[in-house]
């Protein structure tokens, strides 16, 4: 396979340079991408599960991590990567299931609004988190 | 060649590709997905209401039986459907063979032992409430 060292000849999935911009497409590329950064910021939610029942000395040397700023940084990330994966996968699954949602105007539309959501939503749960 | 003469098409394709197995990843993707769209929401909202409370706080709800449950779930649901996820990403992404399956075993080890400790760590606060 022209030097090579495919695990197999079956086509790989199209790369990003071939699609034109359109907002579904966008969507399922952050869907993609919020995945994979979730799937690193899941591990500091573990640890902070972890340290808990570690004990309180555990915990009390990993709660100024998650209050440092950078911390604070990630954690807003990954709450607006959390809420744009669960928005655009309901819709995954509407499409996949009922067959809903798959014309080209509403599927856009779907795709802005998942957008919104992620960030609004993270907002308004970041500053209702931070009042109460 | 000689051999598959005497093969049905029906047999030279099971076991391979998508006969029977190749839709067993993309339906466990979806049903932990179901899974998810209702335990994200009850995660989130706990997990806030109970951090804003400091350690005893947090320990008291992780302790109470209905959260352990939840907690379980969650992360059972959460680190299959990360598993499956970045497995069909090292897959798209990932052409060399010895690279790719050092990735897919890693991405294995990560989940499957992340889920352990997790697990662990909650029974250990469940059990540590005196439930």
């Amino acid at each position: 396979m022209s030097g090579t060292n495919r695990a197999d000849p079956r086509p790989l999935s199209p790369h990003l340079q071939i699609w034109r911009y359109h907002a579904t497409m966008l969507a399922s590329i952050t869907h993609r991408f919020t995945g994979m950064a979730m799937y690193f910021g899941t591990f500091l939610i573990a640890a902070w599960l972890i340290a808990l029942a570690s004990g309180p000395e555990t915990f009390a040397l990993f709660e100024p991590v998650i209050a440092s700023i950078p911390g604070q940084v990630i954690l807003f990330l990954w709450m607006v990567a959390v809420l744009f994966h669960f928005a655009n996968g309901i819709r995954f699954l509407f499409w996949d299931g009922p067959h809903i949602g798959f014309d080209p105007k509403t599927a856009s539309a779907v795709s802005v609004f998942n957008y919104a959501f992620a960030v609004l939503g993270s907002v308004a749960i970041w500053a209702t988190a931070v009042w109460l | 060649m000689a051999k598959s003469q005497y093969l049905t098409p029906a047999k030279v394709a099971r076991g391979l590709g998508s006969a029977k197995s190749g839709t067993t990843d993309h339906i466990r993707q979806r049903v932990t997905a179901i899974a998810l769209a209702f335990l994200v929401p009850w995660f989130l909202f706990s997990v806030i209401s109970a951090s804003s409370a400091g350690y005893d706080g947090a320990a008291e709800w992780a302790g109470k039986p209905w959260n352990a449950i939840l907690l379980i779930l969650t992360a059972g649901a959460a680190f299959y459907h990360m598993r499956i996820g970045m497995q069909i990403v090292i897959e798209d992404y990932i052409a060399k063979t010895g690279t790719r399956s050092a990735l897919l075993i890693l991405n294995s080890f990560a989940v499957i032992a992340l889920f352990v400790t997790v697990a662990l760590s909650v029974l250990k606060l469940w059990i540590g409430a005196g439930a």
